[in-house]
């Protein structure tokens, strides 16, 4: 039987809110506020969502609509990195193209290999797991990749002064900043179903689903974050190197 | 009048950064021969000077020519495999010796180990880990990573500031070394007793605003 929490269930959920904010009084946190703000927001904004998703899923709209919502989630993610990343050249421009060259590897693979029906439910999820789980990896590969080419200005300059390329005078850095936002995602791919059982999974079980129809799903999203998020870093890397070297080879990033 | 052919000529060059004026119409020619010290006060442009012969830099406007070329003209990475670069500190890449040299082309281990006979460092530090060597021998160390390209000529900036007495002796040893063998140099130092030993031909650098030939 699908759990389907009632009213009085999901106030009583709201206890738990309760016991963060005593135990950030208790140790003198100062998080009270923060926490019932964020408590609040989410409420708010998982509330307009179910509404947005309600219209969505109906069986009479046409799914058009929720390609639009794919936009405009990606539009949204392009501009949250934006404000994360102010120190990228270029940045909203380049996660734009990141999240859209994203979904639409990840999109045409799901999809044009079956794994998955195309339908308004399963488009609008994927699509939000897709940008949702790349955003932290694209703003730390962009900023790690600009402090990088930074703080390692010499090295770089050296390899030019070598007689080597742009790209392989940045090869070691921008190798390193992929690195770095890759492998938290490679570490819970790892640990899943060891350490945690990841939210689509617990979702569908809640809902109802057999484990095994779960842990199908559950895989198939797993690769598919994997997929997005590397796609997306090396997107951006190569986008901000390439920003960051003049046609002629010089690092022009800071100068 | 040059006896030679000059090394590097910079006609009229400007170069502004951070909305100050660095270098303002500034004129130099380099002989294409000998230990070429440029010297001049802190924040003069002398770096500015080096950076803009391989192309690291470019100027606002003037032209700056290798051996008689616009190196506006010249594929930068073939540039500055001609024209090699010796920084003023260090600048050992991760990994071992063997393997900073392979960044710069020079992979065969037989010739890395000549190589390091040439700055005299003993082969045996082909598998250390660059950098764990001494200051001295890391730029001796990248002094040889520079020649693997089989420059024409060496730019050298300010090489031995970091460096003790012993090993800045060592290097300007070295690189006078190349000069005399036929790779001109062109050094820059603020250190005037460093220009007396090594210097066959000097150059000042103007204090602001950067105009005219100083050369002594």
């Amino acid at each position: 039987m699908a759990a389907d929490p009632t009213p009085w269930g999901l106030a009583a959920s709201a206890v738990l809110i309760a016991v963060a904010i005593g135990l950030s009084a208790a140790q003198r946190l100062g998080l009270g506020r923060s926490i019932l703000w964020a408590a609040s927001r989410a409420l708010v904004q998982l509330a307009a969502i179910g509404v947005v998703l309600a219209f969505l899923l109906d069986e009479s709209t046409p799914i058009a609509w929720s390609w639009a919502w794919v936009a405009v989630m990606v539009v949204f993610a392009a501009w949250t990195t934006a404000r994360r990343a102010r120190t990228v050249p270029g940045v909203f421009a380049l996660s734009l193209t990141a999240y859209a060259a994203s979904c639409v590897v990840t999109l045409l693979v799901l999809f044009g290999f079956g794994v998955f029906e195309l339908t308004p439910r399963t488009l609008v999820p994927l699509s939000g797991m897709v940008v949702g789980n790349s955003l932290a990896a694209t703003v730390l590969v962009g900023n790690r990749l600009v402090a990088g080419l930074e703080d390692r200005r010499d090295e770089v300059e050296a390899r030019l002064a070598l007689g080597l390329d742009s790209r392989a005078a940045a090869a070691p850095v921008v190798t390193e900043s992929i690195r770095t936002a890759l492998i938290p995602q490679v570490e819970t791919t790892k640990a899943v179903g060891i350490v945690f059982l990841p939210g689509a999974m617990v979702g569908l079980i809640l809902g109802g689903a057999e484990p095994a129809t779960a842990v199908k799903v559950q895989l198939a999203v797993m690769y598919l974050i994997l997929g997005s998020v590397a796609t997306t870093t090396a997107v951006v890397a190569l986008g901000v190197r390439r920003r960051a070297f003049s046609a002629d080879h010089r690092l022009i990033l800071g100068s | 009048m040059w006896a030679v052919d000059p090394l590097i000529e910079l006609d009229e060059v400007r170069v502004s950064r951070d909305g100050h004026r660095v270098l303002d119409g500034f004129d130099m020619v380099v002989p294409d021969s000998g230990t070429t010290v440029l010297t001049g006060a802190s924040g003069s442009g002398k770096s500015t000077v080096l950076r803009l012969c391989n192309r690291l830099l470019v100027p606002d406007s003037g032209v700056v020519r290798f051996r008689g070329r616009d190196v506006s003209g010249i594929d930068p990475c073939e540039l500055r495999r001609r024209l090699g670069m010796v920084f003023q500190h260090p600048v050992p890449f991760p990994g071992t010796v063997a393997e900073n040299l392979a960044v710069a082309g020079e992979s065969d281990r037989a010739s890395a180990a000549a190589l390091l006979g040439r700055v005299g460092l003993d082969e045996g530090l082909l598998d250390r880990d660059a950098r764990k060597l001494s200051g001295g021998e890391q730029q001796r160390m990248c002094l040889a990573r520079t020649l693997a390209t089989g420059p024409e000529a060496l730019l050298v900036d300010e090489g031995t500031s970091a460096l003790d007495e012993d090993a800045t002796r060592v290097l300007e040893e070295l690189v006078v070394d190349q000069a005399r063998s036929g790779r001109p140099v062109l050094w820059v130092t603020h250190d005037l007793a460093q220009a007396e030993r090594i210097a066959s031909r000097r150059i000042c650098m103007p204090d602001p605003p950067h105009r005219g030939d100083g050369e002594e």
